[in-house]
């Protein structure tokens, strides 16, 4: 690991005056220059000691008051602050009760003592654990290299879906569940700033921009996370399934968020987790469960036609049943 | 040689016990009883390092700060093949806060041509992280900073990290000429004088047992039933809780090194050849050990690089390995592809079994599948052709077991395969096929014990979630080193020492010395102090093989009866009576026909006439001699393990639910810390079996998840109920006449889950590790 100097920020204003660039900026900048965000710490720690991310400066923002409270929003929903760290947010009662797929995610999300470091914002803006892109030894697309290796090298933890260009899949699982949500994020810019996005729109494809998971800008920071309200006919599914059951990344995870009455339904909607470059809504599967009844063949036709456009590599294609066999039991758990 | 005539309890309690006469030399003690009637040694004694353990007051090699102490770390190569032109390090030389730079002229760890080219300054790049130099400075973060300036002008060369790419007829060569690697101390290495072609070594075609035997052919031919599959295990990397490394600390007269190391004495020894000193001139201390599986022998090329460091800056250096260093270069245990073919009657008596195998320790020697297809069952004619497929990749090492957890994972489900098709219990047909006494007792308390009867068909479950169980037998070799010293003293005081260079691996040797000792003298273990793991006592043999135990505890008891007779001599004397009319007992000296002559042990020692008394015994021979040479003695550490597990066919995940665990080694010592290791060695066996595996590259040559992040070890949610049931076998071979066990924990597991997993599904998985990946593919035909 580099040295490095340390700024602790008090509030937004001051880290974003302190900041210059985003972690992914820094992951190709010349070694030893650059300033960037830290809150738990997770991820920036593991960039910096595989030599990764060499920053000038780490600016703290995880004192800065109020960025992790946990608030109920005027219609109804939950604002859950950047900082909240993933146990703060098991502890909340309303994620508990009203968004149990989400409280599932951090259940099954790395291990009691990281989700004590981890926080929200992190989680989201975390990078690929994808192993080319953690080595040092692997100029990848994602870090201005001109290839991917995973694409015709060891891809059994890679993507299955939107594998085009670069084949890594976004390792937070805790999108998976926000994003079956409907979740927003706020984003916090220079002057005040702020801009709300569709947690679908914060995450951006490699063929966009390989370099980059998300759409944060240089002089930006996660505020907070919105999750709407739900209804009392909404129930939520989320299944994960990891190489071993302790502390694991997902093989493959999905969410299902729907609205069901009676053992039908009215409304859904589906994310994946660990099967494309970014956390995938896969919204036409879902809808085919409007206005069924939830039973064994309908669970089975969703599954299949949510893996319908799978392109699997060399050695992943054993995650095509095993989102059809998560699908498949998360659909009939809504019954 | 004078001798005497000992009469010792043999065989099994409850089975066979009865007694047998051997002729020992006169110092022997007297025989043991069995372990109901003894005091200390068969008990659940606490380990006497424990609260200094959960403390955190345990001073392991890591934990060492010494004054003015630097921390060295290694440059290694990106390319798995490459020649080094040249190397440049006047920049780092100069970076602030580094004292000394060394770059290697010859390689270490790794097979050497067997003529050694001299002509070359600097080593050829075999391997991903094959290190090159390295630096001493202030800190780890100057260090580092330090190998970035070094400037190395590589030339790089094509190179395979496959088996099956290392074979084909164009792949490049790994070694060019025929190679050798020597055994470090029990830390590996393979047979010796075999030819390499290609990137192929072999066939060793023997072991200590012999070579092939009796006529394939007509064993086949005579055969019924013949079966024939190949098994495919991973390579497996060492993942101890402390990592390699060292402290050098080079004063010009003597040179002090702490090391996590299994080996003192071969450590000491391997270090004085390397920087020519006198064996008297290097002290090797292992005071606590932060885990070993095989790999820590050797000093390695991180002790090597440490000493010309510390040599150089005549300042202490500590070089630990990181994560990353340890999976890439620190030892493995090789892959194996592993044909196995049998030959078998109706009834279950084997005609034949033929073995070959291939399996790559990378840059090193060592693979192959053990001798367990060749020792365990009775089969007239046999025959093994093992292979070392060299990659550019890390050197494997001894790894728990090595060889016959890949054997075990074959042989096992072949045998398995062989009970359905033959229509018998798997337990069955092992009462056919299996002479040894001691696994038929295994079986059966490991069947009542787990239930066995209660197995179904293969695949019988309806849901998508099926359970399944099975078994799996395992076979080891008694390993003993005679060259196993240890010295007792006591102090006027009452003190009583224990002193030997043996290294506690963490299985708590430094608690069955103090049993033992505390046995032979009537004191307690925890009044006998333990002073192992340092070269300034005693030579002892490394923590490999299961040989501790064997090797060690009885030299403990001999001396220990030796210093117990000369002050039975002296009390006696005041007596006047012999020293054998006396005993001792509870703290205590007595006279055995009159109660009234008593005096405290401590009392005793007050009185002596110096101010110590010291003795010291080496191993002797086994009672009854040894099976081969002075290393082998007679009988074995066989095992059975029985494994219950759930496997969902729809997500492709197995877990294990319930292994009973049946293993014998002779007398056991300490009930408590044969469980401990024996549940480390099935949870170990679990892992190979479903979870860890090295990742390589084929396009760039480099392991990708060399962390603990992908490379996956079990953690809680992995671990089952485990239940161990230990038989007591006693075969009058030694003063205490006990074994280890460290190795046979970890044997059969694999194959006993493999097994279960087909009793689950009805589908037999030839590849370890059994991952959600390989089911689906399976269940799936993708």
């Amino acid at each position: 690991m580099n040295k490095f100097s340390w700024y602790q920020a008090s509030s937004v204003e001051e880290a974003l005056k302190a900041v210059n660039s985003t972690v992914s900026e820094s992951l190709t900048a010349k070694p030893g220059t650059g300033a960037v965000f830290k809150s738990g710490g997770i991820d920036v720690l593991d960039l910096m000691k595989e030599g990764l991310l060499q920053p000038e400066m780490i600016v703290n923002i995880r004192e800065i008051p109020g960025l992790d409270s946990i608030e109920d929003t005027a219609d109804g929903g939950l604002k859950i602050g950047a900082n909240a760290t993933l146990a703060e947010m098991m502890e909340n009662e309303k994620i508990k009760q009203n968004y149990q797929a989400l409280y599932q995610s951090l259940n099954h999300a790395a291990t009691p003592q990281l989700r004590n470091m981890a926080s929200l914002g992190g989680n989201l803006a975390q990078r690929t654990r994808c192993w080319y892109f953690r080595s040092i030894d692997h100029q990848c697309f994602r870090k201005g290299g001109s290839t991917c290796f995973a694409k015709n090298g060891m891809n059994e933890f890679h993507s299955i879906l939107k594998n085009g260009m670069c084949s890594s899949v976004h390792s937070s699982s805790i999108s998976t569940a926000l994003m079956a949500f409907d979740a927003k994020v706020e984003i916090t810019g220079s002057k005040g700033k702020q801009r709300l996005v569709d947690l679908d729109d914060f995450f951006i494809l490699p063929g966009d921009d390989p370099s980059r998971e998300n759409i944060l800008r240089s002089d930006e920071l996660i505020a907070a996370v919105i999750l709407p309200k739900i209804s009392s006919d909404t129930k939520s599914i989320y299944k994960k399934q990891g190489a071993r059951e302790s502390y694991d990344w997902a093989l493959a995870d999905v969410a299902i968020v729907a609205d069901v009455k009676s053992g039908k339904c009215s409304k859904a909607t589906m994310a994946l987790g660990a099967a494309a470059p970014v956390p995938l809504r896969i919204q036409y599967a879902a809808d085919m469960l409007v206005n069924e009844k939830i039973d064994e063949n309908i669970a089975k036709e969703v599954a299949e036609a949510a893996m319908e456009r799978a392109t699997p590599l060399e050695h992943n294609a054993y995650k095509v049943p095993l989102f059809k066999a998560l699908i498949k039991r998360s659909v009939l758990q809504l019954a | 040689m004078k001798k005497k005539k000992l009469t010792l309890p043999h065989g099994i309690p409850g089975h066979n016990l009865s007694q047998i006469d051997r002729e020992v030399h006169i110092d022997e003690p007297p025989a043991w009883p069995i372990n109901d009637k003894l005091q200390h040694v068969g008990k659940r004694v606490k380990r006497n390092d424990a609260e200094a353990k959960v403390t955190g007051n345990a001073k392991y090699t890591s934990d060492m700060q010494l004054p003015g102490m630097l921390i060295g770390r290694m440059l290694r190569s990106p390319y798995p093949h490459a020649k080094i032109r040249s190397v440049n390090t006047e920049k780092a030389e100069n970076y602030p806060g580094v004292y000394a730079i060394h770059v290697f002229s010859r390689a270490f760890g790794m097979a050497q041509p067997a003529d050694n080219d001299k002509e070359n300054q600097f080593p050829e790049i075999k391997y991903a992280g094959q290190p090159i130099a390295g630096v001493a400075a202030r800190d780890a973060e100057t260090a580092e900073e330090a190998l970035k300036l070094i400037e190395i002008d590589y030339e790089t060369f094509p190179f395979v990290v496959t088996v099956e790419d290392a074979l084909k007829p164009e792949a490049p060569l790994v070694f060019t000429t025929n190679v050798e690697q020597e055994d470090k101390g029990g830390g590996g290495g393979g047979a010796k004088g075999l030819k390499t072609q290609g990137n192929l070594r072999g066939p060793n075609t023997a072991s200590f047992y012999g070579g092939p035997r009796g006529d394939l052919e007509k064993g086949f031919s005579e055969a019924d039933v013949v079966l024939e599959n190949t098994y495919r295990t991973q390579v497996h990397t060492h993942c101890p809780l402390e990592t390699h490394g060292v402290v050098v600390d080079w004063k010009p007269d003597f040179v002090t090194i702490y090391a996590s190391s299994q080996n003192t004495t071969s450590v000491r020894n391997e270090f004085a050849e390397v920087f020519d000193l006198p064996m008297s001139k290097v002290r090797v201390i292992t005071e606590y050990m932060g885990g070993g599986f095989g790999a820590k022998h050797a000093l390695g090329n991180f002790g090597v690089m440490a000493g010309h460091l510390s040599k150089k800056s005549g300042r202490p250096v500590k070089l630990m390995l990181d994560r990353k260093e340890e999976h890439i270069s620190a030892g493995n245990r090789p892959n194996s592809i592993h044909v196995l073919k049998v030959g078998a009657k109706k009834d279950g008596k084997l005609t034949a079994l033929q073995q070959k195998s291939h399996g790559t320790a990378g840059v090193g020697l060592g693979a192959g599948v053990g001798r367990i297809a060749q020792a365990m069952y009775e089969c007239p004619n046999f025959s093994t052709e093992q292979y070392d497929v060299f990659t550019h990749a890390g050197p494997g090492a001894a790894w728990r077991a090595p060889g016959n957890v890949q054997g075990a994972f074959a042989l096992e489900q072949l045998m398995d395969e062989l009970a359905e098709k033959l229509d018998i219990d798997p337990l069955d047909l092992r009462d056919v096929i299996d002479k040894s006494e001691i696994r038929k007792v295994e079986r059966l308390r490991g069947a009542e014990k787990f239930d066995w009867k209660r197995r179904n068909k293969p695949g019988s479950d309806k849901g998508p979630v099926k359970k399944g169980i099975g078994m799996a037998q395992s076979h080891w070799p008694r390993i003993t080193g005679i060259n196993a010293s240890v010295e007792v003293r006591a102090f006027r005081d009452g003190a009583v020492e224990v002193r030997s260079a043996v290294q506690d691996i963490g299985t708590g040797t430094k608690t069955i010395l103090a049993q033992v000792v505390a046995e032979e003298l009537g004191l307690k273990p925890e009044d006998i102090t333990i002073r192992i793991g340092d070269t300034l006592f005693p030579d002892a043999p490394g923590s490999g093989g299961s040989q501790v135990t064997g090797s060690i505890t009885p030299p403990a008891r001999n001396a220990a009866y030796k210093l117990k007779m000369q002050l039975l001599e002296q009390v006696a004397e005041g007596w006047e009576l012999e020293a054998e009319e006396l005993d001792v007992a509870d703290q205590k000296i007595f006279a055995k026909n009159d109660p009234s002559k008593s005096i405290a042990f401590k009392e005793a020692l007050g009185n002596m006439r110096t101010g110590q008394l010291l003795t010291s015994a080496s191993r002797s021979d086994d009672y009854g001699g040894f099976m081969v040479g002075k290393s082998i003695s007679y009988g074995e550490l066989g095992s059975v393990q029985f494994a219950e597990v759930t496997v969902d066919t729809e997500t492709g995940y197995v877990k294990v639910d319930r292994i009973v665990a049946v293993h014998s080694c002779g007398r056991p010592l300490n009930i408590t810390q044969l469980e401990s290791q024996i549940n480390g060695g099935v949870i170990q066996g679990i892992s190979y079996a479903l979870y860890e595996y090295r990742v390589m590259d084929k396009n760039t040559g480099h392991q990708m998840n060399a962390n603990l992040d992908m490379y996956k070890v079990p953690f809680a949610f992995e671990v089952p109920e485990i239940e161990t049931v230990l038989v007591e076998e006693y075969s009058a071979r030694s003063s205490t006449d006990a074994f280890g066990i460290g190795e046979p924990a970890n044997i059969a597991t694999a194959a006993a889950v493999a097994n279960a997993v087909y009793n689950a599904t009805g589908v037999r998985f030839y590849e370890a590790p059994i991952t959600p990946k390989r089911v689906l593919e399976a269940l799936n035909n993708l």
